[in-house]
């Protein structure tokens, strides 16, 4: 029974498949990913919709207000009316913008994010585009979306897009090294790059409670902040939104755009945070793995979502407790800080594997890790610069 | 099939080449070298080189591309101006073309038929660049690290 509920999606997809057996042979193939396609545009649109609601609910709720509660009961309806809004809103393009290139780069940007999503395993059998080098693949996609924003900055003709945009790369080309260092320890652990085989790395439990997930190691769990802070910077969430700080550069490379193109960008931006999240599930949390193994009845993409709504609710209470940075402090803290403890848990996790991957080697690692964070706090502490702070008042 | 996908793949890396060389403003022809780029991209997923389709995308999109938009908005005013046609350059490279096709053809490899080749998974080519190439990658690493040092010092501003 729990087997079939597990396979229910995969069953349904193979039925409606049966129904075209009398087609010819190059049929199949096409429907098959077309229903992956529409699969995850219809789970993720309806994400979207959800977390749009719940951020604001949830913001609310941080900040000692109501959020959103006047479409529908408690305010649920809220994305409908936001959706029609932006649907019927004037598209506003400005006379000396390049036309192409301004219409081009929403487009671009949302691509880059849905196809960033077909590579993850959300549940068992439920990867909707397995590739062998599926980590590689998400990220030459998300590469992508720098020249996008680029083409959002520079099609929009105007100082404020140019600024945003380039505040956007900086970061985002800054932040995307520590991003990919810290999902090497888990590729060299595991051997491959397809995020099949590194779910299935770490299916199995101790005692039946304690999962193998790579986060319950010292190295993985050091990685997965590393990475969780890379992917708010990516997805240029507070406390890294420089690139939109309203108060100086109006939306940054978003200024110009209205109506439905602004929504096309939004909805890049969530979809690309679920991306990441997702990755990050995938790495580090075991993808669709129960927590313990007495929980196994319940379907795997139940535990997917469970996890990734988890990270989308952090990110959010992150949003809803964190000051902006600077800019400045943004691209130390990579190059400076980021950047060595990345490279350092590429070593913490050759440790772990070669003390044979027990008590021994989890010591050793976490033991690695703490030398260096230790050196490098020493080393970047600022404060011991300051003098004592003398105050001279107008006499 | 693969043969409609060869043709697609071919007219648009083709189209965005052909922009990239006579586009007049100069981000355009940089944006249309990317279509140019993703298009190469493809036709080595179309061979089954999917490792180097995705370093591809990767490297030349993510980086080079960035790479040179930037270095055109930073360096130049914005000039409009007929970018001409460059008959010399023209002549020249259809020379190019027209030797390198003459060598292909001239080859007797071309004759032979193609072998069943395994798309190769990207652990064997790993384990290849780590044993047989590992002084050629070190060296790669060493000439990277160099070019990194070399352009921190260039922007480095000096101490007075």
């Amino acid at each position: 029974m729990s087997d079939s509920l597990d396979q229910i999606f995969i069953s349904a997809k193979h039925w409606i498949l049966s129904l075209l057996s009398g087609l010819p042979d190059w049929v199949a193939p096409i429907i098959s990913s077309l229903i992956n396609i529409g699969a995850l545009l219809g789970v993720f649109l309806t994400l979207f919709a959800a977390i749009s609601v719940l951020e604001r609910k949830i913001l609310g709720r941080m900040q000692n207000r109501y959020g959103p509660n006047r479409v529908g009961p408690f305010g649920l309806f809220q994305p409908l009316a936001d959706g029609i809004k932006m649907l019927i809103k004037e598209d506003v393009v400005p006379a000396r913008a390049d036309k192409v290139v301004h219409f081009l780069a929403p487009i671009l940007v949302a691509a880059a994010a849905i196809l960033a999503l077909g590579v993850i395993p959300y549940g068992r059998n439920m990867t909707p585009f397995a590739i062998d080098g599926g980590i590689l693949f998400f990220f030459a996609v998300g590469s992508t979306t720098e020249l996008a924003v680029f083409m959002a900055g520079w099609g929009s003709n105007n100082k404020f897009s140019m600024l945003g945009a380039m505040r956007a790369i900086a970061q985002m080309v800054s932040y995307e090294l520590p991003l990919i260092l810290t999902t090497l320890p888990v590729v060299m652990i595991v051997g491959a790059l397809s995020p099949d085989a590194i779910v299935a790395a770490q299916d199995g439990y101790s005692l039946g409670v304690l999962p193998h997930w790579f986060v319950t190691t010292p190295w993985g769990a050091a990685a997965f902040v590393l990475f969780f802070v890379s992917g708010l910077v990516e997805s240029n969430r507070t406390p890294f939104d420089v690139p939109e700080g309203e108060s100086e550069i109006v939306a940054g490379h978003m200024t110009e755009y209205s109506g439905f193109k602004y929504a096309t960008f939004f909805m890049a931006e969530y979809f690309g945070m679920f991306a990441i999240s997702g990755l990050a599930v995938t790495l580090f949390l075991g993808g669709w793995h129960s927590p313990i193994a007495a929980l196994n009845f319940i379907p795997s993409y139940f535990w997917f979502f469970l996890k990734l709504s988890a990270l989308l609710f952090v990110y959010i209470w992150v949003r809803g407790t964190l000051p902006r940075t600077r800019v400045d402090q943004i691209m130390n803290f990579a190059w400076k800080f980021m950047l060595p403890m990345a490279f350092t848990l590429i070593v913490a996790a050759a440790v772990w594997h070669y003390e044979g991957r027990g008590l021994a080697g989890w010591l050793w690692s976490l033991a690695v890790i703490a030398l260096v964070y230790l050196a490098l706090s020493r080393l970047l502490d600022t404060r011991r610069k300051f003098a004592r702070r003398t105050y001279r008042f107008a006499e | 099939m693969n043969s409609v996908a060869f043709l697609v793949i071919a007219i648009i890396t083709l189209a965005g080449a052909l922009a990239a060389a006579t586009l007049p403003r100069l981000i355009h022809a940089a944006l249309s070298l990317v279509v140019a780029f993703v298009g190469v991209a493809a036709s080595f997923f179309l061979l089954g080189a999917e490792f180097v389709g995705l370093v591809q995308v990767f490297v030349y999109v993510g980086a080079v591309a960035v790479l040179i938009v930037f270095t055109i908005l930073l360096t130049r005013r914005e000039v409009i101006g007929e970018r001409g046609v460059n008959w010399g350059g023209a002549i020249v490279a259809l020379a190019v073309f027209g030797g390198l096709l003459w060598t292909i053809f001239k080859t007797k490899s071309l004759a032979l038929p193609a072998p069943q080749i395994e798309p190769l998974t990207v652990k064997q080519i790993g384990e290849t660049l780590m044993t047989n190439y590992v002084w050629p990658l070190q060296c790669v690493g060493l000439v990277l690290t160099a070019a990194l040092i070399g352009a921190l010092v260039l922007v480095m501003e000096e101490k007075r």
